[in-house]
């Protein structure tokens, strides 16, 4: 049917009309050169089997839709926390096209990154010119109060020295003497976007802070929030100390500048953490990662260099949040107010309300590690039954953490710990032993597909729902947002294997 | 055209690009000036320079090789395995980034929208990745049976460490039975995606080619020739804008024998040059295996544009021009058939868009081959620039744009900006780094990359829903949310005293 104005219809519902189906049957059987639909399926059903499973886990050199990427954006998310800040990527330009991309598709937000847009010739006479002229450039056009350089792997193949390409960019005129430009090298393949952020953080602070030690602490707790893409999740932690009275400063808050409010003016740089205060984060009592496998270099940084107390905690679920809130009323000797005793008491009482479809149900998740540890932990405490744990990006300190967590639950014995592993391993998990449902980042949609599995969406990046990155997943008010998500879920799934009248519907119960 | 006010507007936007410029260096300034201009009627050529390397620290929208052959080109041949080779990183962020629709099973004998990388990791880099890249291609044979072939998709460490893909290529095809096509399309190449699409362009003429030589030197060519062959080019079908070109062209009684590359296979790749003519849409990235074919087989290419009923219709004219009177006849039939629906649709929303303004930022054909899709709607355009154009695509602009049109080449965030606070257009059409900018000053934005998830845009049914689009944002009542009444109040208030 041609179009009709009154009702265009776009893709969704176009290419179901029969003239394109028709098409498309034309195309496969005289163009396509296409493999018959019954060998099609044959090969389809057999990705299905554990013969199958057994091949592709004996993979050794591919890798088929992993579940995570390289350092830069990492180190580019790190920075933009930081207030007035340009991440500038020395190296190839293609690359951060990417990265901004990447980070405006999920949070649906402007992200801007700059290029020292290196080719063939710095590949053979290195970056140096390259900086020089991108660093006058950025800083006049752009007027950051900082810019923080970080690389590609073009750079780093190449072996670009950045320390002294800043020092040399500085002495050229580029920029001024006392302007500040942290840095870190970057290589893409080294670690992951994970590594990236340790990367920059270490440089960041390294930078900020140098002679700025004093004899007596400022009395703040620093807080680390890791490569964590929940724009809710700062928010609720600043309210969560203020409630307690804790000073405290966090150490790269990116929460304003994926979140701005649209007032009909384009803020190049909103919000961030002041630069002041981060150059006297050096000063504070105690430094309190929220995630551990986002921050070893910058821990180990601060307490060697900066002999001040570390700590990692994960404030999310009824236990992590307890026992982060003990330990930081034992830092500072606030004591844990009523009002945030009552908000747990608010997410326990939730938690009872919904724990009976949640008990028992197996489940499989990935994503990064700290997020895979504190959703994991969570579930636990609820009595949901964990049977698939992948981490692409984790290293065998997680896998001992990981699973000293699921041997201390009841609820955990049946659970296997897969790290370095990605998401086509994954799907040969869920298709020879199924779960009741799986987390995952958007990318999870395919196997939802392939699989029938529920997915709920925890993760980065979620590109495909919109503003779920605006919420909490942190603290006890994260937690009910965590619990919504899940428990309404099965039962979407529950209401759609129970919709058929008269063949189904015994069950698709009104009240539940 | 011109109207004589027009005079002035060009000393004006040429003043303005002046004032834009004073924020460079001076050094950084003299070669950004020479990519901005101002149109002036009856220049042959817009008047800027292109295909220049970006200045360090712009901030520019441009990608690189890598992204113009995976992601451009080889990419969407869907029943073939393309490895991004080197770290993770790139085809990770590039992962499903495109929409080039497909029809297949995916993972089964369709790959398009997966990843597939060789991870390198720091011992690969010291060591080199061919060995890795051998077991690689094995491996995923086992996995993939049903793939007819795998594409090498360079990253940039693989030209730096002096990896000879090409030995790999040639070893694994003849293990695993299958063309396997090594691409150096590292990143650092060139200035922009486009060296990208041109090394994407040669790999076929270089690894393809030869493939349908030796089906056609041995008889085994699984292909009836008809008089009514033509390949469609240059058409990627994002949101499925291939299919409703390939509609049109199959009402019009044209066989398409190949797709390249969206919901393309190799197979229609090989049997490409068996066509009798070639009809290119984007001219940019795949003009160059028209020139291969032309070359090789003495196949004719033209250029045409379905974008909007002005130019489809007349691009159905001249296709059916090179074919006999049925053809012709048809081609008249299917304009007669779809002139009474693109009625309906300017009839409702023409009124609606009438007099408004676009400023466009985009890639390869669009900033050119949108324009009469945006004049048939009664919109204007006053700026155009593309991300990696040449300057024969410049030339292409002239009889598509009005005098004083602001023309930028590889814009910069900066400039755009400014240009855009300037001339105040209505609507601003480019891509998802530019659109929250944009949306935060509260215009009305499209991606013109993506069609902002909607699609498709090309031919008669993707015109109805360019058109639906277009309206759905200028005359959305949500721009009008923007600013607090107080705040709206004071400054009106101000203003008046």
């Amino acid at each position: 049917m041609p179009q009709n104005p009154e009702r265009t219809v776009d893709h969704v519902d176009l290419f179901k009309q029969p003239e394109y189906t028709e098409l498309f049957e034309n195309k496969r059987k005289n163009f396509e050169g296409a493999h018959p639909p019954e060998e099609v399926e044959r090969v389809s059903e057999w990705t299905k089997s554990w013969d199958y499973r057994e091949k592709n886990f004996a993979r050794e050199a591919l890798t088929v839709n992993p579940a995570k990427g390289c350092q830069p954006v990492g180190a580019m998310f790190a920075a933009l926390g930081f207030e007035g800040t340009l991440p500038f990527v020395q190296g190839s330009q293609g690359c951060v096209a990417y990265f901004r991309t990447h980070l405006s598709r999920h949070y649906k937000e402007p992200c801007s990154a700059v290029s020292s847009s290196m080719t063939e010739d710095a590949a053979v006479f290195g970056g140096l010119n390259n900086m020089i002229e991108g660093m006058q450039v950025s800083y006049q056009l752009y007027k950051p109060k900082m810019i923080a350089v970080c690389t590609t792997c073009m750079a780093e193949v190449i072996g670009d020295d950045l320390g002294a390409f800043i020092t040399n960019s500085k002495n050229a005129g580029s920029i001024p003497q006392d302007f500040p430009v942290p840095f870190a090298h970057t290589p893409s393949f080294v670690g992951s976007h994970i590594t990236g952020y340790d990367n920059m953080m270490k440089g960041i602070l390294s930078n900020l802070t140098e002679g700025k030690k004093k004899a007596t602490s400022n009395g703040k707790i620093n807080f680390i929030p890791g490569f964590d893409t929940y724009v809710g999740n700062n928010r609720e932690l600043k309210r969560m100390m203020g409630v307690m009275g804790v000073d405290y400063t966090i150490l790269s808050d990116s929460s304003d500048y994926f979140d701005s409010p649209n007032m009909g003016e384009y803020e190049m740089y909103p919000g961030g953490t002041k630069l002041e205060d981060a150059a006297d984060s050096i000063n504070a009592k105690a430094t309190v990662a929220l995630q551990a496998y986002t921050t070893p270099k910058t821990r180990e940084y601060i307490k060697t260099q900066w002999k001040q107390e570390t700590q990692v905690l994960r404030p999310f679920g009824v236990k992590g949040t307890d026992e982060f809130l003990t330990a930081v009323s034992e830092l500072t000797g606030k004591a844990i107010p009523e009002e945030l005793e009552i908000e747990r008491g608010r997410l326990v009482d939730a938690i009872t309300d919904s724990y009976a479809w949640i008990h028992g149900k197996k489940f499989a998740i990935y994503g990064d590690p700290d997020l895979i540890i504190s959703i994991t932990s969570f579930l636990l405490e609820m009595g949901a039954e964990p049977v698939h744990i992948l981490c692409n990006n984790g290293d065998d300190t997680f896998k001992k953490e990981m699973e000293a967590i699921l041997a201390a639950s009841p609820f955990g014995k049946e659970a296997k710990v897969w790290i370095q592993k990605d998401l086509w391993h994954f799907r040969s998990l869920l298709f020879t032993e199924p779960v009741d449902f799986f987390i995952g980042n958007s990318y999870g949609k395919y196997l939802w597909r392939d699989t029938s599995i529920p997915m709920v969406r925890i993760g980065y990046p979620l590109f495909d729902r919109h503003h779920l990155h605006r919420y909490s997943t942190l603290g006890y008010q994260g937690g009910l947002n965590i619990l919504n998500w899940v428990v309404n879920t099965l039962l979407d799934e529950m209401d759609r294997s129970t919709n058929i009248t008269g063949k189904t519907d015994i069950s698709f119960d009104l009240i539940r | 055209m011109t109207p004589p006010e027009n005079k002035n507007l060009v000393d004006e936007n040429k003043e303005l690009i002046q004032e834009v410029l004073k924020a460079y260096p001076e050094k950084s300034r003299k070669k950004r000036e020479k990519h901005l201009n101002v149109h002036e009627e009856n220049k042959s050529d817009c008047g800027v320079k292109s295909n220049i390397k970006s200045v360090p620290g712009v901030m520019t929208a441009r990608g690189c090789a890598y992204a113009g052959s995976k992601g451009v080109v080889w990419g969407p041949i869907k029943d073939m395995i393309h490895i991004s080779h080197g770290p993770v990183g790139c085809g990770y962020w590039s992962w499903s980034g495109r929409r080039n629709y497909y029809v297949g099973v995916t993972g089964i004998n369709s790959f398009g929208t997966m990843h597939f990388t060789s991870d390198f990791q720091e011992r690969d880099i010291v060591f080199g990745g061919d060995k890795k890249l051998t077991k690689l291609i094995e491996e995923l044979d086992v996995l993939f049976p049903l793939n007819r072939g795998v594409s090498i998709q360079s990253e940039c460490p693989i030209g730096l460490i002096g990896d000879d893909i090409e030995a790999v290529a040639k070893k694994t095809s003849k293990q695993i039975g299958k063309p396997v096509v090594p691409l150096r399309c590292e990143g650092f190449r060139g200035v922009s995606q486009s060296l990208g699409h041109h090394i994407a362009n040669d790999a076929i003429r270089d690894w393809i080619f030869p493939e349908y030589d030796k089906l056609k030197k041995e008889n085994r060519l699984d292909f009836e020739p008809s008089p009514y062959d033509v390949a469609l080019i240059g058409d990627y079908n994002i949101g499925g804008d291939a299919w409703a070109s390939r509609m049109l062209l199959e009402e019009m009684g044209l066989r398409v024998v190949a797709q390249w590359s969206g919901d393309g296979t190799l197979n229609e790749l090989i049997q490409g040059p068996a066509a009798k003519l070639v009809l290119i849409h984007c001219y940019r990235s795949m003009n160059y295996i028209c020139r291969s074919l032309e070359e090789q087989y003495g196949m004719p290419w033209m250029e045409f544009n379905f974008f909007g009923p002005t130019k489809i219709a007349a691009s159905l004219r001249e296709i059916a021009a090179k074919f006999d009177s049925k053809i012709q006849e048809n081609a008249e039939k299917v304009i007669a058939k779809y002139t009474p629906v693109m009625n309906a649709v300017l009839d409702k929303y023409r009124p609606r868009l009438e007099g408004n303004t676009v400023m466009l930022y985009v890639g390869g054909l669009r900033p050119r081959h949108v324009v009469p899709a945006f004049e048939d709607l009664g919109i204007k355009v006053v700026g155009t620039g593309y991300e990696f154009a040449h300057n024969d695509d410049y030339k292409r602009t002239t009889h598509y744009i009005d005098n004083a049109t602001i023309i930028y080449d590889d814009v910069t965030a900066y400039e755009f900006e400014e240009f855009v606070k300037a001339k105040k257009p209505d609507l601003i059409a480019s891509g998802i780094k530019e659109k929250y900018v944009f949306q935060k000053m509260g215009l009305p934005f499209r991606q013109m990359h993506s069609w902002d998830y909607s699609g498709p845009y090309h031919g008669y049914d993707g015109f109805a829903i360019f058109a639906r689009d277009m309206d759905l944002a200028l005359n959305s009542p949500t721009w009008s949310l923007i600013g607090a009444p107080w705040k709206k109040a004071a400054a009106k208030a101000k203003a008046a005293a």
